[in-house]
């Protein structure tokens, strides 16, 4: 029965390797090509990681269903809906102005991008201001908006799984539909020898 | 053979087509769940760094602090799965890049903004972005794609929130 519980060092390991992989060949290793989402030129941050969240999802659904993987044994993140709104907007905003995420940031200077490595160094700062600034206020900033019924729609809002699934899979379409739309409009997807190429 | 090849220059191989990545990216997801238990990640790696580094420059303070205390109770937390999960992924992008021909050192963003400006654009970015993780308690890895995968609904708060502060902030500051 799965999930393994494995938190060794081949774990992440494996997982790590195999996720940047994917990451630089996404071309989500090059700023201009994640800032290009927030331009709305280039929708392939989004299109990836909507078709990531419906593989991923549907297939802890049939695992689930098959009886391979034991219900409620994987990690869900708590409804802390005020963090997760808070710490979104910053994340979304450091984003728009640094060009990477915590994650992508790693596949940028592995790339060769020394602006990924200062990206680094902020997120470190970001996280040790955080653990100096750690009291009251950021404690209530998480109890606040939290919803204790559960974590899920299904657990809440009682919305069965396959319900939610199919949101997801509209959503999706959406996702590429208008994306799509957009990026013909605009001044094209960023192309890998643009990326290499550097901002210009 | 390709002209660029015939110059002594790696050809740079293009992207993989978004849904490629997509589905790719999902399959890799789905392992670590089957694998972990949990989805993937990149903040935790530099939270389990803060909180090891604390332990050993300044052990009495690491200990003392509200936040990172329970994380060095047991020792340091370097060499936790998400610290190894954080190598595996340099490693992992330093190959993909390589094979691809995409590998190049520069400092992106300083011929379009200027080096002063990119340096100051890329710090605060990566400062709001390490807050903001620890925050809502993941990034745009661990929440909200493993957390969506996981279907959690802060996970769908947290995407809805990350897009609409980008799409207002990359209208008013050019940091790349």
């Amino acid at each position: 029965m799965f999930p393994l519980n494995d938190n060794g060092m081949l774990s992440g390991l494996l997982c790590g390797i195999l996720f940047g992989y994917v990451l630089e060949n996404a071309g989500f290793g090059s700023p201009v090509k994640l800032s290009a989402q927030f331009k709305l030129s280039d929708w392939a941050v989004f299109k990836v990681m909507f078709t990531a969240i419906v593989v991923a999802a549907v297939g802890l659904w049939l695992l689930r269903l098959a009886g391979v993987m034991k219900p409620d044994s994987i990690a869900v993140p708590q409804a802390a809906l005020m963090a997760s709104a808070a710490g979104g907007a910053l994340v979304g905003a450091g984003f728009a102005v640094g060009g990477y995420c915590p994650g992508t940031s790693v596949a940028g200077l592995f790339s060769g991008r020394l602006d990924a490595l200062v990206f680094i160094v902020g997120v470190i700062l970001g996280t040790t201001g955080f653990a100096v600034f750690y009291g009251t206020a950021l404690t209530s900033l998480k109890a606040a908006w939290l919803i204790a019924e559960g974590d899920t729609f299904t657990e809440v809002y009682a919305v069965p799984e396959l319900v939610v699934l199919a949101v997801l899979g509209l959503a999706l379409i959406a996702v590429f539909h208008f994306g799509s739309s957009f990026e013909r409009r605009g001044t094209g997807t960023v192309t890998a020898q643009q990326a290499v190429e550097g901002a210009r | 053979m390709s002209a660029s090849e015939k110059h002594g220059k790696p050809e740079i191989k293009p992207f993989w087509s978004p849904l490629a990545a997509g589905i790719a990216l999902g399959l890799v997801l789905l392992l670590t769940f089957v694998l972990s238990g949990h989805g993937l990640g990149a903040s935790g790696a530099a939270n389990d760094v803060v909180a090891g580094v604390g332990l050993k420059l300044a052990p009495e303070a690491t200990r003392a602090n509200g936040y990172l205390g329970p994380m060095v109770a047991d020792g340091s937390p370097i060499g936790s799965w998400m610290t190894w999960e954080i190598l595996g992924v340099a490693i992992g992008a330093l190959v993909a890049a390589f094979m691809a021909g995409r590998f190049r050192v520069q400092l992106d963003g300083a011929r379009s903004v200027g080096t002063p400006a990119r340096l100051i654009s890329t710090l605060a970015g990566g400062f709001m972005a390490g807050l903001g993780a620890r925050i809502a308690g993941g990034c745009t890895s661990g929440l909200g794609l493993s957390g969506a995968a996981a279907l959690g609904i802060s996970a769908f708060v947290f995407l809805a929130l990350f897009f609409a502060t980008g799409l207002i902030v990359s209208r008013l500051v050019k940091g790349v």
